[in-house]
């Protein structure tokens, strides 16, 4: 078995992201996005998951700043934010290939195969190895935990897409469709 | 219907009777499939009334422990407090994906017993907790939520009675532990999902410190058929000679199986005769070895135990396991059990919260025993450790997901103790001789 970092503790990649000036998230549309959530609860700690949610949704992962607009705008300090941010695995700390590829292989799938997924994964991408973003930062491969669809082996995520009973020749075929 | 296959006539489809039937899965689609009927007669009821009659019909919450939902509900009184129902629908059990399939096809469904449910419960709002990773699920509860506020169905003057109504959609972040029900009301307020110790319990003090409930996907798409045909209805439904678990129950069959899908039975149905008709049994050429009925989290059966058992609770306890989610993980004669258990093990180290150092240390530690087992190189001396280990796991900690790593690891050694030895690394008698130095030196001492 070969188990690679989850998506906590990911490989920092490549030279393909560069630093560029943050572009606030909490701004016009998104802002009143934010506040028709707010309203939903007697707190605002509450809208902290649904927050970060729409950074990442913007900027493809949660970086330092957008942690310090998050905790300004949620009036939380930036390392209350930076902790439960750390807590859940959906979440990137780093940037990550333009396709993050999360392949499950709890039991229920291992023994349908998914391991040879995994692998076939990993081949296609060019990533080679677990949590490291290819080189052409197009691809990151994982693997990830039950994904709740163990009756479908095996299922992946490909960003926010689901996609069921992939095999490896399917994998293959997933791989070459992106751009 | 055996979603993904067709329909078995053994089966009883209440909650599953339009999963794969797309119309179902608008409102004008579930209107006229008797939807929301439910709902309008329950907001005329008083709640005390909604939960007795819950409580008559016998149904005991399907997210695994098997509470009986209507004295749940009956531990919320009027009290003046802001009162929250939270719908558990982070569905991360491995083996368990039947929550997925309700949310997929049936929206409307989980929506109007949201509503139901929170009006029984003398609370004006209602959270449905979705994992992140169910893209499609958040999208259709999303969407059927948006056209229930828009129908009046919810919101200020919901169907009209004048009582307020509302229920959000919360989605998570990856995070098995915050399908516990402490660590989800802890998710959803903005921090970190660490179960909370009990007491006080969410009836006391739950979602933002008030009185809450918190109940599974299945366990509130069931009411509404409740109201509507009838606590005795429901009652009539499972083996004759067990009056503690009745109704239907959706059971997720995955692993080697030639059939793997979604199936309702009435509780109490032949395991044996469920596997091999209605499942279809192993995959040509093979066998079954071993299954998991109720999640991962629960002892393992072997072939001829699952065979003989009856599915309900008590079925399943009589046959050493528990129903738990009702996620049937079936391994065949090709599987190395060591390996598989110990792939177990990881999910649960993975997924610890870290709070309590006997699961924090004690899933870690289980993995590397058992990873080092299943690469060859175990002791016989390795199979003590890891129960010691499981025993200082059990009951002592905030919740019971270290119970659940240590449960089935158990139980594997116990069952398939065989494959266990058959790994022991090439020196076999390593595993005797540092006791017995050990004997010998204090001997002489
Ligand atoms: C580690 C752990 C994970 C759990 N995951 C889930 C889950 O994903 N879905 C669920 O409904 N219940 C889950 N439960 C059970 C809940 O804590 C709770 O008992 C349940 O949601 C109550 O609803 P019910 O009475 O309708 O079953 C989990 C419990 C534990 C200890
Ligand atoms: S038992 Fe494990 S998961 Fe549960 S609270 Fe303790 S550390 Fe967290
Ligand atoms: S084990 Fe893979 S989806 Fe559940």
């Amino acid at each position: 078995m070969t188990y690679g970092p989850s998506a906590g503790q990911l490989v920092r990649p490549p030279e393909h992201h560069h630093e560029t000036p943050y572009v606030p998230v909490f701004t016009g549309e998104r802002r009143e996005q934010l506040d028709t959530i707010l309203s939903r609860y007697p707190t605002k700690m509450a809208a902290l998951l649904p927050a970060l949610w729409m950074v990442q949704d913007v900027h493809g992962w949660v970086s330092e700043q957008a942690v310090e607009e998050v905790a300004q705008v949620l009036e939380l300090s930036p390392a209350y934010v930076k902790g439960v941010l750390s807590f859940y695995t959906m979440y990137h700390q780093h940037p990550v290939g333009k396709h993050f590829i999360q392949v499950c292989t709890t039991t229920p799938c291992n023994v349908c195969g998914a391991e040879d997924v995994v692998q076939a994964f990993l081949d296609a991408t060019g990533c080679g190895e677990l949590g490291v973003t290819s080189t052409d930062g197009r691809f990151t491969v994982i693997e990830v935990e039950c994904l709740g669809a163990c009756g479908f082996a095996t299922p992946i995520m490909i960003n926010d897409e689901f996609i069921e009973s992939v095999t490896p020749e399917r994998a293959a075929r997933i791989v070459a469709e992106r751009d | 219907m055996g979603y993904p296959n067709p329909s078995h006539g053994r089966e009883t489809p209440v909650l599953s009777k339009y999963f794969g039937d797309p119309e179902a899965r608008t409102l004008a689609g579930w209107r006229a499939r008797g939807g929301y009927e439910s709902l309008e007669k329950a907001l005329g009821m008083d709640p005390v009334e909604i939960q007795t009659m819950v409580k008559d019909s016998g149904l005991r919450g399907r997210g695994g422990a098997g509470f009986p939902t209507g004295i749940k509900w009956s531990f919320m009184r009027p009290d003046g407090k802001t009162h929250y129902l939270c719908c558990n629908a982070d569905e991360s059990e491995p083996g368990t994906f039947k929550d997925r399939e309700i949310m997929r096809w049936t929206p409307h469904g989980l929506v109007e017993g949201v509503a139901l449910g929170a009006h029984a419960i003398y609370a004006e709002t209602a959270y449905i907790y979705i994992r992140g990773e169910f893209t499609e699920p958040i999208a259709r509860v999303t969407a059927a939520v948006e056209e229930a506020y828009a129908a009046g169905i919810l919101g200020a003057n919901a169907m009209g009675t004048g009582r307020r109504l509302d229920v959000h959609v919360h989605r998570g972040a990856g995070a098995y532990i915050c399908g516990e029900e402490t660590a989800l009301m802890n998710s959803l307020e903005g921090r970190r999902g660490n179960p909370r110790i009990k007491p006080p319990f969410p009836a006391v003090a739950g979602l933002f410190g008030q009185p809450t409930t918190i109940n599974n996907v299945e366990t509130l798409t069931a009411v509404p058929y409740i109201i509507k045909h009838g606590a005795d209805w429901y009652q009539g439904l499972g083996r004759d000679d067990n009056p503690k678990s009745r109704g239907t129950k959706l059971f997720s069959v995955c692993g080697n199986i030639s059939r793997p899908g979604n199936y309702e039975v009435t509780m109490g149905f032949p395991f044996g005769e469920f596997l091999n008709e209605l499942c279809g049994g192993a995959l040509p050429g093979r066998e079954i070895k071993a299954v998991i009925p109720g999640g991962s989290s629960v002892p393992i059966l072997t072939r001829e135990e699952a065979e003989g058992a009856l599915m309900d609770y008590e079925g399943m306890v009589a046959a050493g396991t528990m129903l738990g989610s009702g996620g049937v993980i079936v391994f065949d004669d090709k599987q190395d059990m060591v390996k598989q258990i110990a792939r177990l093990a990881r999910f649960y180290a993975h997924e610890s919260c870290a709070q309590c150092s006997q699961c924090r240390e004690g899933t870690a530690w289980t993995t590397r025993i058992l990873e080092r087992i299943a690469a060859g190189d175990g002791h016989a001396r390795d199979f003590d450790t890891l129960l010691s280990i499981g025993e200082n796991m059990s009951g002592k900690t905030i919740c019971v997901l270290s119970d659940s790593c240590a449960t089935p690891v158990a139980s594997g050694l116990k069952k398939f103790r065989h494959e266990f030895e058959a790994k022991l690394g090439p020196d076999r008698s390593r595993g005797v001789v540092p006791v017995m130095l050990t004997t010998n030196r204090s001997a002489v001492a």
